[in-house]
């Protein structure tokens, strides 16, 4: 950790008078985080469930956004990405985005191509 | 400029002690392992996405899954799950709160903080164990056809969900256990369901209440119900009963679900049990002032990143097998 921190979340937004203070603030974040997820998991709101974007339930997208959320502030404030230097975080960071973001396009789509096979081909596949 | 170049006299550049991009040698090196180790966990979860966009019309609906809480009857889908993962955010928060302490070389707080870590992962792997222990024990029970698909069963009025021993009959007859002692030749045999195929099926048919849910999808995006007449049919299909899951046989759905639940937070749990002996070891060696010694509480702050990542990935887990 370097030795100055920086003790604001939300581009300096919300600022705290120390690191613990920060810690709590961020667990109410993400704890807020959860309890939504967890609410929308519940409840699954009908306009969000039948109402697709590039393919995928809106309520699904707001499930990963909120995650990709989450995962933000573990990265950065408990893991404190956010004190370390410029370089070391892009390279932590830009490397594990782009591998995946590859891995995830390509097995996806393929998966969507082998569903269509599937359906369409004439292949039993459920006799 | 700074973020890259060490800024030491030229000729201490090659005699060690430099620390690039500001981390010291151990903290970068689990940096390199949490990075490979997310593609890895990556991998699994897209594997996951595969599997799920491949069946995309008959994947298995996780809310009726998951829905057992303990010492509580009834359906539940979300909170128990709910609960693990603020326990693992929790025991985050407190190994945050250990390495900060540690960062003020506060001995005491660091050692409760510690322990305070250690308690909450254990909490999580235990209700882990639970929620593999339920998962594998199974709910309603099902059958499995030739093609290697579940048909689950469903009361036609209400619209209930029934469990074999709600319909089927008990039929007197010879098949027994299959056990060592009866054979020199002794192929292994895992327990029998608690009822045969026959009498399944002869309960099926015998009320006319009972119809069967296959795995198909509706336009609703809920499992289809078949009517009483294409139930009886479907019934000739059928090659065996199948409660809970295993690696073969799973009977919420398709097989692949019960494999990748196992694998993936398996895995998962693998990480979190080791996190925790490397919680332990680094406990007691607060606790033994190694680290008071040393100058330094750094090793808090490493075993913490790997701490911290374990709960990252469970975060993703979390939303792609419970909420998705």
């Amino acid at each position: 950790m370097a030795e100055d921190q920086k003790l604001a979340i939300f581009r300096g937004y919300w600022k705290f008078k120390s690191n613990v203070h920060k810690i709590w603030g961020v667990l109410i974040l993400l704890t807020l985080v959860t309890a939504v997820e967890v609410i929308l998991g519940i409840i699954k709101p009908e306009v969000l469930v039948h109402s697709h974007f590039l393919g995928m339930k809106w309520l699904n997208w707001i499930f990963i956004i909120l995650t990709i959320v989450k995962a933000y502030y573990i990265a950065w404030d408990f893991m404190h990405l956010r004190d370390e230097k410029t370089s070391l975080r892009r390279i932590i960071v830009w490397t594990g985005v782009f591998l995946i973001s590859y891995m995830v396009f390509i097995l996806l789509f393929e998966a969507d191509y082998v569903h269509n096979v599937l359906k369409e081909g004439f292949i039993a596949w459920n006799f | 400029m700074d973020s890259t170049v060490t800024t030491v006299a030229e000729e201490n550049v090659w005699d060690g002690g430099n620390k690039p991009l500001g981390a010291s040698y151990g903290k970068m090196m689990i940096w390199f392992f949490i990075v490979s180790d997310s593609l890895t966990f990556a991998g699994f979860l897209v594997t996951y996405g595969f599997a799920r966009f491949k069946f995309a019309d008959s994947w298995i609906i996780a809310d009726e899954v998951f829905t057992h809480v303990p010492f509580f009857h009834g359906s539940y889908p979300m909170y128990y799950v709910a609960f693990m993962t603020f326990i693992l955010i929790m025991s985050s928060v407190t190994m945050v709160l250990a390495v900060d302490a540690g960062h003020k070389m506060q001995k005491k707080k660091t050692t409760w903080y510690m322990f305070l870590t250690v308690l909450g992962g254990l909490i999580f792997i235990g209700s882990q164990a639970w929620e593999w222990a339920t998962f594998i024990k199974g709910d309603y029970g099902a059958l499995e056809t030739k093609g290697g698909r579940i048909i689950q069963f469903q009361a036609a009025d209400t619209g209930e969900r029934l469990a074999l021993k709600d319909f089927a009959k008990t039929i007197p007859s010879e098949r027994v256990n299959h056990e060592r002692r009866n054979g020199v030749w002794y192929y292994g045999e895992k327990e029998l369901p608690s009822y045969s195929l026959n009498e399944v099926i002869e309960g099926v048919k015998a009320d006319p209440n009972v119809v069967v849910r296959v795995e198909k999808l509706n336009e609703r995006g809920e499992k289809t119900v078949l009517s009483r007449e294409e139930s009886l049919k479907k019934l000739d299909e059928t090659v065996g009963v199948v409660e809970g899951a295993n690696l073969i046989h799973n009977e919420y759905g398709n097989r692949l679900f019960a494999d990748l639940f196992f694998f993936i937070t398996g895995f998962h749990g693998f990480h979190v049990s080791v996190g925790i002996i490397l919680n332990i070891i680094v406990f007691f060696n607060v606790l033994l002032g190694t680290y008071e010694k040393r100058g330094h509480y750094e090793m808090v702050e490493k075993v913490g990143l790997y701490w911290h990542f374990v709960d990252l990935v469970w975060v993703f887990v979390f939303t792609f097998f419970y909420l998705v």
